[in-house]
C-alpha cells in the first residue's frame, strides 16, 4: 500500500521507469514513498521518554533553586537556563546529536531543542567569521522562534487591555 | 514531592509525544515545530488556559518550547497590567530574558571554544 502525500502521482513506476514528467510536486511523492517508512509507534515513545525525562531533570533544578531560596519565578527561569547551559555544552561535545537522532521533537520541543538551534549553527558557520557567520547564524532558527513570539505576544496582551480582561 | 515529578515527566512527554505525530504526519521542519508549539502555548497562555498546566505540571509545562510562548505571553500581559501599552511592549521580552540571555552567551562561548563536529552517518 503506498500512502498519499498529496494528490499527486509517483512519476517513477514501481520497475524504475519514467511515467510522468518530474515536477516540484510529484517529486515530493516519490521522495515520500522511497523514504523508509518510519516506525511511528517507536519515535512517539521515545519522543515521550526522553521528552519526560528532559522535563523531569528541569523540575530536579526546580526543586533545587528553590531549596536554595530563590523565588517561585526564579527558580523556573534558573532551571530553563540550566538546560540551556548543558544542551550548549553537549552541542559543542556533538552529543546532543546523538540524543535528538533518536529522540526526535522529544528533545527538539523542550529549552534544550531551542539552544541546540542557537549553538549548532553558531558553531557550524563561526568559519564565516564573527558578524556574518557565528553573529548571524546563531538566530537563523532561533530568530523565527523569537521574531513570532515577541509578535503574538504583544498582541496578546494589547488586547487584553483592551478586552480589559 | 514523588508526584511532582510524576506529572512533570507525564505532562512533558505528552508535549513532546504531540510534536512527534505531527512531525511524522506533516514532515514539518524543526524550526516550523518550534514556532506553531511556541505561538500555540502562546495563545492558550491568552485564553487563561496554559496557566494551571504550568501550575499543575511544574517543568512538564514551562520546560517545551509552548512554556516559553506563555511566558512571553504572561510577561507583556502582567506588565501590561502596570504600565499600559508600554507594559504590553516591555513586559514578554523582559521575562524570557534570562533564557534568552544564557543561549546566546553560552552559544558563542561554546562556538568559539569547540570544533565542529563532521556527521557521522
Amino acid at each position: 500500500m503506498t500512502k498519499k502525500l498529496s494528490n499527486q502521482q509517483n512519476p517513477i513506476s514501481p520497475d524504475g521507469k519514467l511515467t510522468a514528467k518530474i515536477t516540484k510536486d510529484n517529486y515530493k511523492q516519490y521522495v515520500f514513498e522511497k523514504s523508509p517508512k518510519s516506525a511511528h509507534a517507536k519515535n512517539m515513545f521515545w519522543a515521550f521518554v526522553i521528552g519526560g525525562l528532559i522535563c523531569v531533570i528541569g523540575q530536579i533544578f526546580i526543586e533545587i533553586y528553590s531549596l536554595l531560596g530563590f523565588s517561585n519565578a526564579d527558580s523556573s527561569g534558573l532551571a530553563s537556563a540550566t538546560l540551556v547551559v548543558i544542551t550548549a555544552i553537549l552541542t559543542g561535545f556533538g552529543v546532543f546529536d546523538q540524543i535528538g537522532r533518536f529522540a526526535g521533537a522529544g528533545s527538539t520541543i523542550p529549552i534544550t531543542g531551542f539552544a541546540n538551534a542557537v549553538v549548532a549553527p553558531a558553531l557550524e558557520f563561526k568559519a564565516e567569521g564573527l558578524i556574518y557567520g557565528l553573529g548571524a547564524k546563531m538566530f537563523v532558527v532561533a530568530g523565527p522562534v523569537v521574531v513570532n513570539g515577541v509578535f503574538v505576544s504583544v498582541i496578546i496582551a494589547l488586547l487584553t487591555l483592551l478586552i480589559g480582561g | 514531592m514523588l508526584l511532582t515529578f510524576v506529572k512533570a515527566f507525564l505532562v512533558g512527554g505528552t508535549i513532546c509525544m504531540i510534536g512527534q505525530i505531527v512531525i511524522n504526519f506533516t514532515h514539518l521542519t524543526n524550526g516550523k515545530i518550534l514556532v506553531i508549539f511556541l505561538i500555540a502555548g502562546a495563545i492558550l497562555q491568552g485564553l487563561g488556559l496554559y496557566q494551571p498546566l504550568l501550575e499543575f505540571a511544574g517543568a512538564g509545562a514551562s520546560i517545551p518550547i509552548s512554556g516559553f510562548g506563555a511566558s512571553l505571553v504572561k510577561g507583556a500581559v502582567e506588565a501590561s497590567e502596570r504600565n499600559g501599552v508600554i507594559g504590553a511592549f516591555l513586559g514578554g521580552l523582559q521575562a524570557t530574558a534570562l533564557g534568552v540571555s544564557v543561549a546566546i552567551v553560552f552559544g558563542y562561548v561554546v562556538a568559539l571554544l569547540f570544533t565542529p563536529k563532521t556527521k557521522k552517518m
